[in-house]
């Protein structure tokens, strides 16, 4: 990252950017911010060192963080007391915080320049390329890198030539589906209609990915651009962005760059002197997962429940409001103007055969490092995990990645070279979703796993199908009786049979992958589902009902960490001897099994 | 509340379409939707009342009594889940001494669960008012409820 977005202003010494992503902003960014301002202005060095927030650098695990340019000393875990050190040591002297810079955590030295990082180094960033540089709330700052540039030269195009640069690049939707964006833009513009609508899904509903969040709180004139390119080429004037209800930042972010470019006369009527008119009007969801889904979105826009339709007809024939309409999500939108000012086949280039450019991850769960990965397409997970993710925490094992959220499916570690990209992912039975990846490690039940998606889409299925409707909350209960030691293998083969019902029968996405964490944990890891339903046993020591908790005396170190962990002081220990634990006392919080390294808690 | 209703109205245009974001300030002005303005708002946007009341139920984000002064929201998203995030719930809930969409008896604290409030690398989350906290321990938990909100 880097070069390709920090343009460094001549007449100003040091460029002091501060993240307030929502990360970092719940840990008093916010102040830091202003703290820094205050010691800049009292320090005479206003008009030498710039102070900027910016949206999310990625790295979330080590936030708040500041960094200084053009040096790209990245500071970690700042607060704001530390603020003036900083201005001091730094911005003054020339030197360095010691104790805030990143340590690397296999060489042990300190990192002075963040594109050293093994978390930023092997990063490619094209989505990503102004978050952390520019500030989200200002558009000459997005124009000063080179923003509104693609829609300049697309509006100097024929719509054609825009659909087919597009279709050159090879982009495919980030949404999910993997549809060819070019494709789907020729579709829209092909379909006749007096009027069209152009509709960018930000209802990232998936747990665990929040790659759209950040692009919309950090880059939000990105996100407008590719919008403008995209209405410009399939001949819509009208569109909207739909937020979801739980990225408040987000919509206040977006909302502001929507003003600006108003007022700048970027969106509205005849915009850079084109005769095309755009306008782009906000809408924030109300907490309902199936409007991810886009006729669902449609139906909400439109003031409706947030219900699917059957496709045909395709949006692009018969959408929002009756009339043809084009979706794409935040990430495909981001991915836009680079396609345009860097033309097709430089995008092209980046990526493998089928799956091209690049993809943001939102790298999450048991990991060292979690945020925001960006990465070429066809990257091995390995590389993800291990190096820039910092590998698993506390010398525990990888057992899983989950990817595609409650869509997607587990990649185990016998596969933990796939290189990721849409086939690859599809054919060991996942998928590439949204970006969400969670890493499990061996204290991670797969059947608990499974047990939670199904929780999560059997509480969103919105009740207009039957298979989804019913079969989820079948699936669901065969599922919980499973982790309660309920369940036969008569009910584990009739939870297979559903699963592949509901995943032939359903009328929309929702409930046509819903089965898929379960499919997908069965395939790998089947010999936990039967340790649960044959030996009633949960061997990751999640499914409270079948844990003893008894020590085991042959795995006990009798190192304590069970007694300093227990809250409910049903632990006794002394040195040299094993722990015991009064069951009578014991509340079943795990807190003991989560402290013991050797497994030694049945 | 006449006035009010009429104040949030006239940012709107009377059509379907504006029925949900309607419904929204309804709430953001009240803290839930009184049956007298899901009425007002079905007359406004010129759809049955039954209507109103579909849609406002669809939607997790509707509520349809008071809420308290604070509220807590504990998310359960994949994440949270991996890294402990049932177990947050659990304390809340027992500190509390309610579950999940009910409000203590002092009107203080009104509970609720998110699906993902796309924090994971803070993972496991909560927010209580606008505050978000992220890598919650369940012993910091009274903490930051007495630390935020009236």
């Amino acid at each position: 990252m880097g070069a390709e977005a920090s343009k460094s202003k001549p007449d100003i010494g040091h460029q002091v950017l501060v993240c307030r992503g929502t990360g970092c902003e719940s840990q008093k960014a916010n102040l830091i911010y202003s703290n820094l301002q205050d010691e800049v202005r009292k320090h005479g060095l206003t008009g030498l060192v710039e102070v900027k927030f910016t949206g999310c650098h990625g790295l979330c695990q080590m936030g708040p963080t500041v960094v200084i340019m053009p040096a790209g000393t990245f500071y970690c875990n700042v607060q704001p007391e530390d603020v003036s050190e900083i201005v001091e040591a730094d911005l003054m002297n020339g030197g360095h915080v010691e104790r805030l810079l990143f340590v690397d955590p296999k060489s042990k030295e300190k990192v002075f320049d963040y594109r050293d990082m093994k978390f930023f180094n092997p990063q490619r960033r094209i989505v990503l390329r102004n978050c952390g540089f520019v500030n989200p709330e200002d558009i000459d700052d997005y124009i000063s890198v080179g923003g509104y540039e693609g829609i300049r030269k697309a509006l100097r195009m024929s719509q054609v030539d825009v659909i087919n640069e597009v279709k050159k690049s090879g982009l495919r939707g980030r949404g999910g589906g993997g549809f060819p964006t070019g494709m789907k833009w020729e579709f829209c513009h092909r379909s006749p209609g007096d009027q069209k609508y152009l509709i960018c899904n930000a209802d990232e509903g998936d747990p665990g990915a929040f790659m759209d969040r950040a692009v919309l709180e950090g880059d939000p004139h990105s996100v407008l651009e590719g919008m403008m390119i995209a209405g410009y080429a399939i001949g819509a004037t009208k569109a909207y962005i739909y937020c979801r209800a739980e990225y408040p930042m987000a919509y206040e972010r977006s909302l502001i760059a929507i003003e600006q470019a108003t007022d700048r006369g970027y969106l509205g009527k005849n915009i850079f002197d084109s005769g095309f008119d755009f306008e782009i009007k906000l809408k924030l969801g109300a907490g309902a997962f199936v409007c991810g889904e886009e006729t669902a979105l449609m139906a909400s826009i439109e003031g409706k429940r947030g219900m699917p339709n059957p496709r045909p007809p395709f949006p692009a024939v018969k959408g929002l409001f009756g009339k043809p309409t084009n979706i794409n999500n935040v990430e495909t939108f981001a991915n836009i103007p680079v396609v345009m000012t860097k033309g097709g086949d430089w995008f092209a280039s980046v990526g493998t055969e089928r799956s091209k450019g690049t993809k943001v991850f939102a790298l999450a769960g048991k990991i060292n490092y979690s945020g925001l990965v960006e990465i070429p397409m066809g990257t091995p997970l390995k590389e993800i995990i291990e190096e820039i993710g910092g590998g698993i925490p506390n010398k525990r094992k990888f057992k899983a990645a989950q990817t595609g959220g409650p869509s997607g499916g587990c990649i185990p570690a016998s596969h933990f070279e796939t290189p990721m990209d849409y086939e690859n992912l599809t054919q060991i039975g996942s998928i590439m979703g949204s970006g969400g990846l969670i890493v499990t490690d061996e204290t991670t039940c797969m059947v608990d796993m499974a047990r939670f998606f199904l929780t999560f889409t059997q509480k969103e299925s919105c009740g207009k199908c039957v298979p989804c409707r019913l079969g989820t909350k079948k699936m669901l209960e065969i599922l919980q009786d499973i982790c309660a030691g309920r369940a036969n293998m008569r009910d584990f083969n009739q939870l297979m049979e559903l699963a592949e019902d509901i995943k032939g029968g359903s009328l929309c996405g929702l409930g046509q992958t819903a089965p898929n964490p379960v499919l997908s944990t069965i395939r790998y890891f089947r010999d936990e589902y039967e340790a649960h339903i044959i030996n009633r046993e949960c061997p990751a020591r999640v499914c409270v009902d079948l844990i003893k908790f008894e020590v085991n005396e042959e795995n006990c170190k009798m190192c304590g960490a069970c007694f300093k962990a227990c809250p409910a002081e049903a632990v006794t220990w002394v040195k040299k001897q094993p722990a015991v634990i009064d069951k009578d006392k014991c509340i079943k919080c795990r807190s003991c099994i989560l402290a013991c390294k050797y497994h030694a808690i049945d | 509340m006449k006035e009010q209703l009429d104040q949030i109205f006239s940012r709107h245009h009377g059509t379907r379409d504006a029925l949900i974001p309607v419904l929204q300030d309804i709430q953001a002005e009240y803290g839930y939707l009184p049956p007298e303005a899901m009425e007002a708002a079905a007359r406004f946007c010129r759809v049955a009342p039954v209507e109103v009341y579909g849609v406002s139920t669809f939607y997790a984000q509707f509520k349809f009594s008071p809420v308290g002064r604070n509220l807590v929201m504990v998310c359960q998203g994949t994440a949270c889940h991996v890294m402990g995030g049932a177990r947050v719930l659990e304390e809340v809930q027992s500190r509390l001494g309610i579950r999940p969409g009910q409000t203590t008896a002092d009107g203080r604290f009104t509970l609720e669960t998110v699906a993902c409030i796309g924090a994971c690398a803070l993972a496991p989350a909560m927010v209580v008012n606008k505050d978000t906290f992220g890598r919650v321990k369940p012993e910091k938990i009274m903490e930051m409820l007495n630390g935020s909100g009236s």
